[in-house]
């Protein structure tokens, strides 16, 4: 019998915000342990919650982002559990009134469209971290990443395969990236990713029992814990045995799955509205002004860039990988005005640079202005291709502007007639072997006036107007 | 009778600004005197050096004319307000040693405002309580008969003012622990309406009933401390974005033609005779005053202490969760893993009825139960808040009742029965869960010369009418110049 | 009616330790405070709306700005046990959040 698997993925997105969910602590990276509390982080006694409203606006954003329902009454609940990363003994989240319910989104996968549904996006306070040293049989407790406001991504489970697993989350980290409001690192813990996993039978309608999936801490491993996970849960129901509805945790070491603790009793969250945190009434006011804060989305960027400015799929795809890459394209278009080009000299040569000296985009110092100008200098025949990728590597390395760089190495391309006659008149004048023997037949000596003319022009003079006025003046001297 | 401790708020401000003595004298004269009625047990900490200093401040500022209404008097805190370095227990084993990093927000204002924080006062654990008997510190001792309970849970603070070893209180009440202890210790509590004042800083019980007030030997010093700790705080999603009235100025307006409410419900059997004779004799006085009494009935009284003991230690539950021995307070000293250190503790750390309501309320809250007990309590807690809606809008000015339906019983008459325990607050609780204003009075005593109070209840902010109406009555009675006897 | 298992299936949830002693006197009390509280039950409440704030305060926020944490003697001070400027607990195992 032929199995499949039914995936569904929750996506934990932490939030670019300034402070935290509920406090002005900092949410900076980087800081000494324990340094970016205050009494509220620490959940020290008389403590209180104030909702930052940014938070608000970011839930809403992604909500309109993946076609969501907008809640218009909101409430916060406490979700209660003791664990030593979460101070107060509970964590503020929302549970039966998630603010965006009920949304898709288009994830591209293999020359095919899916739409996957979003059961939901609630707004959270993520939990500091515990350190374990077994060693000293003791934890370590660090509260600086508690209180970072978090947004918990729900998908339906619409998802069949790990690849196409791995292809949603993909496009729901773009989405956030074009955003700006997570940057996606799942590796720094940005972006969590768990996963709800079952299989049935091919044809059966009806799911089997799931096993949730955590500690997919890396982009690289999304693949491969979910094909453990299918392969071990088909292999127990071919074995006759039925799947135990567990949590697992993946081993990147191993790449295997194991039960994190069997479940006698399912925990007991005793969830209830957070009384010291009023409701929330989300006014279509508000809705207008985060849809009108809205950048564009990476599916809108990508029809725009096939449609309007022609280019290809592929180099579509490529480009809106990054708001930044759609960003710098256009604004390197708004000079050039050649879609086309523009494509060829991002995807391939400042890509190309980047790559090989490992220097991430953000830090480019080619500027879109001059990419943009540099490929005008192009269009214009102010330089070759040849000139202009000279020019390129060092707009690359230094920074400076195309026009600078031709201003100061005198690269600028003769194309004055009058002063590429003089030049390949003397050419001529020179070689009254080669000149007799072209005369005679021999054709194939034109490229020897071209090559010489353009040595002794120093590669300067556009090749066709040179190629040009040489026809002529030896046509003439046929007489 | 000459001693200053015995002054009213504004007495000792004109003593202040006459130099007749300093505030440094006042707040000698207090210390000692709460070291002199120690046995009361109403202070479980004292700060009197700092006590001193911001004394010694204050006269600076008089002398230099920059003092507002409370410079340079003394004021003391029930132990769950947390002042920046001083030690808050909330009268708690867990937390007994925990020395708070910062200032609650009342503490700010008063601090402000000039006023001497001379120390904290004992409180039943967690505010939960009505008879101060369930302290880490032991139980306070009622001024007018140290053999009964002052009543709770801000019973220390009760117990101070009534025995004037301080002029000014502050407490909380989240059931009846302003008005209640008010009434069985003789003197004036407030307890403004819900978001009237910050709860930034203030140990949670039940935050949805939570409130802090104040309690005075008169209603006008009530007033004045009121007014310096109310307003709008950023940090307290709760609090009201709302003017604060100057409440001590318009306490002589004419309470002529006012309509005062005399709910039916709350003169029921259980009611302590004498108590029901007194307020009785109150309403008479207040319609001589000029005021106009109209039977209403509050219809869901007797729903409500059923619905407190569901949504109180519901909260409670949750509120309480945090002390957990890993980032303050006390921690069980043979915990081999985590489990066990959760588990004892916070088993060594709460006393028994703290215990009893993070189990009631864990109960309620639990998978299963959710709908039956807490958000059935929600819906009930409406149905209150409706009875008091209806009868402000077409009935009444303001309410009067009895605070308590008995006086100050025995120190250990009714720790062993929590039902009976919990009947004290029958009259207050309501109050709480409709988030209106109450404020309890002096307004007789017993045959065995305990003190009775008088119980007003306010529309949502109008505590200026509550005043108003309770200085007009003061005015014409001589309760609240009873004293406890005490040397 | 709660049964000793039950109150110390609560207990257990509220991580309070409690002897079998404790937890019949709780059994006992717990369903007399039941037995009032049940009294509700006299009511119909099917129409009606839970109460959610008790004045219908609504939209309560503040604005994305950063304010200084609290120094780190400050943050360890009341802490019963720390490493460096971690707080310290006994190893947690995978059931200790049950």
């Amino acid at each position: 019998m032929d199995y499949e698997a039914v995936i569904g993925l929750e996506v934990h997105a932490q939030l670019t915000t300034c402070s935290k969910i509920f406090t002005p602590s900092s949410t900076e990276f980087g800081h000494g342990v324990n340094e970016l509390t205050d009494p509220v982080t620490l959940g020290m006694p008389g403590c209180l919650p104030v909702l930052n409203k940014k938070v608000v606006e970011y839930a809403i954003m992604l909500g309109l982002a993946t076609d969501c329902q907008i809640r218009k009454r909101n409430r916060f609940a406490r979700k209660h559990y003791f664990y030593p990363d979460l101070p107060k003994g509970y964590q503020i989240s929302q549970y039966e009134e998630p603010i965006c319910e009920h949304g898709n989104i288009k994830v591209r996968f293999d020359d095919t469209v899916r739409s996957i549904g979003i059961t939901r996006i609630h707004m959270e306070e993520d939990a500091g971290k515990n350190i374990h040293d077994p060693r000293s049989g003791t934890s370590l407790v660090d509260l600086n990443r508690a209180g970072v406001p978090l947004l918990e991504i729900v998908s339906e489970p619409d998802l069949r395969t790990p690849a196409e697993a791995s292809a949603y989350l993909k496009t729901m980290r773009k989405i956030l990236r074009f955003l700006e409001i997570c940057d996606g690192n799942m590796e720094e813990g940005s972006m969590r990713c768990d996963a709800n996993v079952s299989v049935r039978p091919v044809g059966e309608t009806k799911f089997g029992t799931r096993t949730e999936l955590k500690n997919i801490n890396s982009f690289k491993f999304v693949e491969k814990a979910l094909e453990y996970e299918i392969a071990r849960q088909i292999a127990v129901i071919k074995a006759g045995d039925v799947v135990i509805q567990e949590t697992r945790l993946f081993d990147s070491e191993t790449g295997t799955t194991h039960a994190m603790r069997s479940k006698e009793e399912s925990a007991d969250y005793r969830y209830f509205p957070d009384p010291d945190l009023p409701e929330l009434k989300i006014q279509k006011s508000l809705i207008e002004a985060v849809r009108d804060s809205m950048p564009v989305l990476p599916e809108e960027a990508r029809t725009k860039l096939i449609e309007v400015y022609g280019l290809s799929e592929y180099d579509a795809d490529v480009i809106t990988a990054e708001r930044l890459f759609v960003d710098y394209f256009e604004e390197a278009f708004q000079i050039c005005s050649n879609a086309k080009a523009t494509a060829n000299w991002l995807t391939s040569e400042l890509f190309g640079y980047l790559n090989k000296e490992a220097i991430r985009f953000e830090d480019c110092k080619v500027s879109a202005r001059d990419l943009g100008t540099l490929i005008k200098l192009i269009e214009t025949d102010v330089l070759s291709g040849k000139m202009a990728k000279v020019v390129f590597e060092e707009m690359f390395n230094t920074g400076k502007s195309p026009e600078q760089i031709v201003e100061e190495q005198g690269l600028k391309q003769i194309t004055d007639p009058e002063e590429i006659r003089k030049t390949v008149t003397s050419v001529i004048d020179e070689n009254p072997t080669q000149l007799e023997q072209y005369l005679g037949g021999n054709d194939k000596l034109f490229g020897f006036f071209v090559g010489q003319t353009m040595k002794k022009s120093g590669g300067s003079m556009n090749p066709k107007v040179v190629n040009e006025i040489l026809k002529d003046e030896l046509e003439k001297r046929k007489g | 009778m000459s001693d200053i401790t015995f002054k009213s708020v504004s007495e000792i401000r004109q003593g202040l600004a006459s130099k007749e003595f300093s505030s440094v004298e006042i707040t000698k004269a207090y210390l000692d005197r709460i070291e002199q009625h120690k046995d009361l047990n109403a202070f479980v900490s004292l700060s009197a050096e700092d006590a001193l200093a911001d004394a010694k401040l204050a006269d600076r500022k008089i002398a230099s004319g920059e003092a507002y209404s409370l410079t340079g008097v003394p004021i003391a805190l029930k132990d769950l307000m947390l002042s920046k370095n001083q030690k808050a227990s909330a009268c708690s084993n867990i937390i007994s040693n925990f020395i708070s990093p910062y200032d609650s927000t009342v503490v700010v204002k008063l601090k402000e405002a000039g006023a001497v924080i001379v120390g904290k006062t004992n409180m039943d654990e967690f505010a939960m309580g009505s008879s101060n008997e369930n302290s880490a510190f032991g139980p306070v001792k009622n001024p007018w008969n140290k053999e009964c309970v002052p009543g709770g849970s801000s019973g220390g603070s009760a117990a101070a003012v009534s025995a004037r070893l301080v002029p000014l209180a502050l407490g909380t009440d989240t059931g009846g622990s302003i008005r209640q202890p008010a009434s069985l210790s003789g003197i004036v509590g407030i307890r403004p309406t819900y978001g009237r004042v910050s709860r930034f800083g203030i140990i949670a019980y039940a935050s949805s009933l939570d409130q802090v007030g104040a309690f005075g030997n008169s209603v006008k010093d009530c007033a004045e401390v009121l007014e310096v700790i109310s307003g709008h705080c950023l940090k307290d999603s709760t609090s009201m974005q709302l003017e604060v009235p100057e409440f001590s100025s318009s306490l002589d307006s004419a309470i002529q033609g006012l309509r005062v409410g005399v709910p039916k419900e709350y003169f029921i059997e259980g009611i302590d005779p004498e108590v029901k004779v007194s307020i009785q004799a109150a309403l008479t006085k207040l319609e001589s005053l000029g005021a106009e009494l109209v039977e209403i009935s509050l219809p869901h009284t007797e729903y409500a202490l059923a619905t407190y003991y569901i949504i109180a230690p519901a909260e409670a539950s949750s509120n309480l969760a945090r002390y957990d021995g890993v980032r303050y307070g006390k921690r069980a000293e043979k915990a081999s893993d985590l489990l066990e250190l959760y588990m004892q503790t916070r088993s060594e750390g709460f006393g028994d009825e703290v215990k009893r309501r993070i189990m009631i309320g864990t109960y309620v809250l639990s998978t299963g139960y959710y709908d039956a007990y807490y958000l059935h309590a929600q819906k009930v807690r409406r149905l209150v808040k409706r009875d008091f809606d209806l009868a402000f809008d077409e009935k009444c000015d303001l309410i009067a009742c009895p605070t308590a339906p008995t006086t100050a019983f025995k120190i250990g008459e009714k720790v062993n029965d929590p039902l009976q325990m919990y009947l004290n607050d029958i009259f207050t609780i309501p109050v709480n869960l409709a988030g209106l204003p109450g404020m309890s009075v002096p307004c007789g005593l017993d045959a065995k010369g305990l003190p009775i109070g008088l119980q007003l209840i306010g529309k949502p902010f109008d505590e200026s009418t509550l005043f108003r109406v309770g200085h007009h009555f003061e005015q014409a009675t001589e309760w609240h110049k009873q004293l406890p006897p005490l040397s | 009616m709660i049964s000793k298992e039950e109150v110390f299936k609560i207990a257990h949830l509220a991580r309070m330790a409690i002897t079998d002693a404790q937890a019949e006197h709780f059994s006992k009390e717990l369903s007399s405070i039941f037995e009032h509280i049940q009294k509700l039950n006299e009511l119909d409440v099917s129409d009606v709306e839970p109460m959610t704030h008790v004045h219908g305060v609504f939209n309560v926020f503040r604005e994305d700005q950063v304010e200084p944490s609290l120094e780190i003697q400050e943050v360890l001070k009341n802490a019963p046990d720390v490493n460096g400027q971690f707080f310290r607990v006994p190893i947690i195992k995978d059931h200790d959040s049950e």
